[in-house]
């Protein structure tokens, strides 16, 4: 297993926003972990980089293993070698991951120069080879380019075309596509599925859209106000939801010949961290909470795989 | 047949850039020659991606900026000939709903202040018991009227929004990608809202948006725009599309279900500029039809009940 992240309890001050997380994800594979905002998703991106000490804050329990190496364990200095190298990452907004005052040619290049010790001569080489097999028309002249003369789902294929640069074996994309059109999305959501099938690459495909998880992933992990509702493989997940956290996210999609008025959402908000309830955190939304749910919920091992943390699981079939 | 609330001819919006004392400004068509009619009672759904023209359309229908040709009924009046004070009590009957709520609030009002301008604007104070009124119209608790814009949710504030356009009780509503910048449980959340409210008080939508597969559910019939122009009408929310540009859309547009994954297939090529636009169809160098046709004239909309822009529909 590539990364196998076991228990990652996440504190910042004196609050905890995540809580006892545990998925694995192994190289050729796509997870997608999936909530609304203020779930956590973006905090279990940061713990996995190693970037939690930019917001104050610190990995207060569990193991972040990857490759044989505890993350989570390691101080700054030696986590240094994974980051960009190893472990890349993409992030929602490309406006703001690109330098703006920098050609978009030598953003790339910096990369494959710092991690895999290139001349720049070589570097550039690769870059181009990069950019043409992300389909981008007339690489050598968009290396040229500042980023403000691209559009945006350009950017984001320099953003990834950053990521993968150094040869990485894991790519955590934190909402690659949220800020692009939906063509656009389609593209980059596509480029990416070819990417670990071609390279065998790991990828953490972080979003709110359970239709993009559908369209690409292999296994999802559901994330609730910071603690793991359910994870599954993409197929039973999607056809027997076991949460009702989980089946609620997905009638949030409309979908082809939905009867009108079948589209309600979810009722209420994600708690913010610090009113967080007491017991299974859905509970004050979920349709069918009872006292039980005062507990915390144990994650129960399922028959076809992963795990469901609810006391009153849902039997019936999907769709 | 009736006249429709909502009649557009041909409008046409051109923007310039630029310009000094030695360049020259460019020119920009951001709506070219666009017709549409909105039914009583229905919800007419916009579609296309950034830069289409769809939000200038709206910010036209209701006159909130000048086109350049072109004319607007409303209700068979037409709003382009009328005078500034004249407009503005048609403006009563009319509103619009914003797409991003942060922005569209004023950081400095109460939400009670919020609710209490389209009053103003008309010289006027609103009724007593009117903003608790609109409040519980769009489900928030009377006791917000006093809260800050930041002191709500995303979802709260476009609730706010809303209220806001209900204030005058207009007949006809845009709704400018009203849940674009929302989670999707929110924007569920806030489009069953706009059901409710349309049924309950018998509003007329036009529903501006980029994503397909909300619009296919909420609206009644879809104009499809690709840079400027109207590609398509879909008669029916569920009519199969004509255009090959509509298909991209449907294609890029993802299920809740796995077992429904779509085929993708790389768009060759990019959206041209507006400021640039090629001599044939605007769609043809990223369309799998396109033909030599496509690339030396610009086909018109055409086609009676289900009309489409396209030498090689579907």
């Amino acid at each position: 297993m590539l990364l196998s992240v076991e228990n990652l309890t996440v504190r910042i001050g004196k609050v905890e926003p995540l809580s006892g997380l545990s998925f694995t994800l192994d190289r050729g594979e796509i997870l997608g972990l999936v909530g609304e905002s203020g779930s956590g998703k973006s905090l279990t991106a940061m713990a996995v980089t190693g970037l939690l000490p930019l917001i104050g804050g610190r990995i207060s329990a569990g193991s972040v293993v990857f490759d044989g190496t505890d993350l989570a364990a390691l101080p700054e200095a030696r986590l240094r070698p994974y980051r960009g190298k190893r472990i890349a990452l993409v992030t929602q907004n490309p406006m703001t991951a690109l330098d703006p005052v920098q050609r978009v040619g030598d953003q790339v290049d910096i990369m494959a120069r710092l991690h895999l010790g290139m001349d720049a001569k070589a570097a550039r080489a690769r870059t181009v080879d990069l950019l043409n097999r992300l389909r981008i028309p007339e690489s050598r002249t968009v290396c040229d380019a500042y980023p403000h003369q691209l559009s945006g789902g350009m950017k984001q294929r320099i953003v990834i075309a950053m990521a993968l640069a150094a040869e990485p074996d894991l790519i955590v994309a934190d909402e690659p596509t949220t800020a692009l059109d939906v063509t656009v999305q389609a593209q980059i959501i596509h480029i990416l599925g070819e990417l670990v099938r071609e390279r065998g690459l790991a990828l953490m495909l972080i979003t709110h859209d359970m239709g993009v998880v559908a369209q690409v992933c292999d296994r999802v992990a559901v994330l609730y106000a910071g603690r793991l509702a359910e994870t599954r493989e993409a197929g039973p997940l999607f056809a027997r939801p076991r949460h009702p956290y989980t089946r609620a996210l997905i009638d949030c999609i409309p979908r082809e010949g939905m009867a009108p008025g079948s589209l309600t959402g979810i009722p209420g908000l994600v708690p913010s961290v610090a009113q967080y309830p007491a017991g299974c955190r859905f509970h004050p939304r979920c349709l069918h909470a009872d006292a039980a749910c005062q507990q915390v919920p144990e994650a129960r091992p399922q028959a076809d795989g992963g795990s469901v943390s609810c006391h009153h699981p849902m039997e019936a079939d999907h769709g | 047949m009736a006249e429709p609330l909502i009649r557009a001819e041909a409008l046409e919006k051109r923007f310039q850039t630029g310009g000094g004392l030695l360049k020259k400004p460019r020119a920009m068509l951001a709506v070219r020659g666009v017709s549409l009619s909105v039914e009583r009672g229905e919800v007419a759904g916009v579609v296309g991606e950034s830069g289409c023209g769809k939000s200038t359309l709206a910010r036209l229908i209701l006159r909130l900026i000048e086109p350049t040709s072109g004319r607007i009924h409303f209700d068979g009046q037409d709003l382009t000939a009328l005078s500034n004070t004249d407009l503005r009590r048609q403006r009563r009957r009319m509103a619009m709903v914003f797409q991003d709520p942060y922005s569209s609030l004023d950081p400095r009002f109460t939400v009670a202040e919020v609710l209490a301008e389209p009053f103003r604007v008309q010289r006027e104070a609103p009724p007593a018991g009117r903003i608790a009124a609109l409040l519980d119209q769009v489900g928030l608790s009377a006791k917000m009227a006093d809260s800050f814009p930041h002191q709500l949710s995303g979802g709260q504030r476009q609730r706010v929004g809303i209220a806001r356009a209900l204030a005058q009780a207009p007949d006809f509503i845009v709704l400018d990608e009203p849940t674009a910048s929302l989670d999707v449980s929110i924007q569920a959340q806030i489009i069953a809202l706009l059901s409710e409210l349309r049924q309950r008080l018998g509003l007329t939508y036009l529903f501006i948006s980029h994503d397909l597969g909300l619009v296919r559910y909420f609206c009644d019939r879809v104009v499809v725009m690709y840079l400027g122009a109207v590609v398509e009408v879909l008669p029916r929310a569920d009519a199969a599309p004509r255009h090959p540009y509509t298909r991209t859309l449907m294609d890029s547009t993802f299920a809740p279900d796995p077992r429904q994954r779509k085929v993708l297939r790389a768009l060759e090529g990019e959206i041209p500029s507006a400021f640039d636009l090629p001599k044939g169809c605007a769609f043809a160098v990223r369309c799998p039809r396109a033909s030599d046709a496509c690339r030396a004239a610009r086909p018109v909309l055409e086609g009676g009940e289900h009309p489409v822009a396209c030498f090689h529909p579907f």
